[in-house]
């Protein structure tokens, strides 16, 4: 195990520093002048311009200015924003739990709902039952999010007034920001009516960006345990005599598991891709929105910090799925 | 693919079924794969006699007539099926001029993808070793992101505009081709048609696209058609962002992009362009159901 371990990192420093190179070059890909990308100011003098270019670090030799962006990264630099002069790291920290308290939610809608879906359409094969289930998913798997998540919006808010369209929570309500998770804050708080809120506002986000993660375990989920149920071992189970919710339920859905585990972990990217649509049509204040809104104001170093930082994130939940991964199955160790 | 028909071969007798047509037997056994092609035509009819079909320009405003509501909804009129939008341009021509950008971001999107992503693959899966190493590597790099981020900042590095999105596209989808390729051509490879080729003294070249790479055709063709699917969905995506096709094309994604102020007031502009982009991507997976129903020989046994 301590050997699979240590592979997997190996494998992610490479991928470190090439992510780091792309984000590197992103703010010098950019049509115009680094420096004034850089600066955010729109007019100066040569004299300015020189000073500032020595200030950045622009005027020595690349190789020189990526090390430095690389021991940056290393100590926490991620750049500052042009627009506030605030960290990106700082931002990123501060917008991060929005972003993790919806995909959390979403995943969990997804899973809870999405296996068990899964192994009702195996279970009953080729019944009424799972042609609608897997019809569902599939139109679920060609949602266009963006477009769900207005329709929700137009039903839910505009015409049943049941739901907010926007933010995280009522303007009423304020209180201490503890985990960051406006749940659970909103429970420590102990004001009424907060939680509920609370709720209200995170229901429909969690739905749109719960619905292709959903889609997407219960088809594999399917055809997980497909197989499985067509393995000896489950008819030996049937033969001895044990009631079909245990072989199901024990013998087949842990074998079918390992491949739907995999698919789970693929979703984080999903997740990610998905949030920036998600939080932008509800205005929800997390890094999606955040990345989306310096693409249009044009603050390219929070671009490239946020870039930066959302890969790491990824990397990280990518290495703790992979070791996941090899505890449970331990043929992929070797 | 042969070891494949010799076996329905021996099960059906008679005359060997030609490749076609044991192919759409296969594929017509799933209800919805036919379907979804039937709807897939039909766009693509749409699509292409664009100027035949529709009852009005895509661009034309008419000023008297803005946020026309839809026939069957209270003071809508036959003249325009759909609504009107905000400007006064008639809905359902711009949706079907629409089809023509979404089929066409598809089709180039797959082509850009397969194509760099199969010459990639086939010699990272050929050569193996450093080579191997080193383009792996890279792939990693770019599923390190979430493909839309980086479709979206690529976007603003090349400017807004849907050539640059189809570009940005094609370059986040082409790592799922290279992985698939690879894989294929990594169990292909050591097999003993491949080794018998070589003995026989086959170039390089010859036996890498001509022995190898028909062999590994049948999951790529299954995944272009999710890659078609999925770059429909993304091109949508950010033309909706701001990123993609620009106003006044009308490209889906776009056409909702320009809608969702209107989103209380005008259901109809924003449910028409969704429910178009909902269709077709539903479409083209069914397709894509059914072509891994009809290539996959582990399911032809059952």
């Amino acid at each position: 195990m301590l050997r699979f371990i240590v592979g997997r990192l190996a494998v992610l420093i490479p991928t470190f520093l090439g992510v780091s190179l792309i984000a590197f070059s992103f703010i010098r890909l950019l049509p115009g002048d680094p420096v004034m990308l850089m600066s955010g100011e729109r007019v100066m003098s040569p004299e300015r311009h020189t000073e500032l270019m020595q200030q950045l670090g622009l005027d020595r030799p690349m190789y020189i200015q990526y090390f430095d962006y690389l021991t940056g990264l290393l100590t926490g630099d991620f750049g500052s924003s042009i627009v506030t002069k605030r960290p990106v790291l700082d931002d990123f920290l501060q917008l991060f739990p929005a972003t993790l308290e919806l995909s959390l939610c979403a995943i969990i809608v997804a899973i809870a709902l999405g296996i068990p879906a899964g192994v009702l359409a195996a279970v009953k094969r080729g019944t009424w039952l799972d042609q609608s289930l897997m019809g569902v998913a599939l139109v679920g798997y060609s949602m266009p999010i963006f477009w769900w998540g207005l329709l929700l919006i137009i039903f839910f808010s505009g015409y049943l007034g049941w739901t907010p369209v926007s933010g995280r929570i009522s303007l009423m309500y304020f209180f201490p920001q503890v985990t960051g998770f406006m749940l659970i804050d909103s429970l420590i708080s102990g004001q009424a009516g907060a939680f509920k809120s609370a709720v209200s506002y995170l229901i429909l986000p969690t739905v749109v960006l719960a619905t292709i993660p959903l889609a997407v375990i219960a088809r594999q989920t399917r055809s997980a345990m497909l197989e499985v149920l067509g393995e000896d071992y489950v008819r030996t189970a049937r033969a001895k005599g044990l009631s079909p919710f245990r072989v199901i339920g024990v013998h087949a859905l842990r074998n079918a598991m390992i491949p739907v585990i995999t698919t789970i972990g693929l979703q984080v990217g999903v997740l990610l891709a998905g949030a920036i649509l998600t939080e932008t049509i509800f205005s929800w204040p997390g890094i999606g929105k955040w990345m989306v809104d310096s693409v249009f104001k044009r603050d390219y170093a929070v671009v490239q910090g946020g870039l930066m930082l959302i890969a790491a994130v990824i990397m990280i939940v990518n290495l703790v799925v992979d070791l996941l991964y090899g505890w449970i199955n331990p043929r992929i160790r070797h | 693919m042969s070891a494949v028909q010799t076996t329905t071969e021996t099960k059906t007798g008679g005359s060997p079924p030609s490749g076609l047509s044991e192919f759409w037997f296969y594929f017509s056994r799933n209800k919805g794969a036919v379907i979804g092609l039937a709807f897939f035509l039909v766009i693509l009819f749409v699509a292409v006699f664009a100027p035949f079909v529709a009852p009005h320009s895509p661009s034309i405003q008419n000023r008297e007539l803005l946020l026309l509501p839809p026939v069957f909804s209270e003071g809508g009129s036959w003249g325009h099926i759909l609504g009107t939008d905000a400007v006064g341009r008639d809905i359902l021509s711009r949706l079907i001029y629409g089809a023509r950008f979404s089929l066409f971001i598809g089709l180039v999107v797959v082509t850009l993808s397969v194509v760099s992503g199969v010459l990639i693959g086939l010699v990272a899966g050929y050569f193996r070793g450093r080579v191997d190493t080193a383009i792996m590597r890279v792939m990693d790099i770019i599923l390190a992101f979430p493909s839309l981020l980086l479709a979206l900042v690529l976007v603003a590095v090349l400017g807004p505009g849907l050539l640059n999105a189809m570009i940005a596209i094609s370059l986040v989808n082409q790592p799922h081709f290279v992985r698939l390729t690879r894989a294929a051509v990594m169990t292909e490879k050591t097999k003993d048609y491949v080794i018998g080729s070589k003995v026989a003294g086959a170039g390089t070249l010859r036996l890498m696209f001509l022995t190898i790479l028909p062999n590994c055709l049948a999951p790529l063709i299954v995944q272009a058609t999710l890659a078609f699917s999925a770059a429909i969905l993304d091109a949508a995506a950010l033309g909706f962002l701001g990123m993609g096709a620009q106003p006044p094309t009308p490209e889906w994604g776009t056409m909702l992009a320009e809608a969702r102020e209107f989103i209380q007031r005008a259901w109809w502009v924003v449910t028409f362009p969704g429910l178009a982009i909902l269709i077709t991507v539903l479409a083209i997976n069914l397709m894509g159901d059914g072509l891994r129903d009809a290539l996959d020989p582990k399911l032809k046994r059952s």
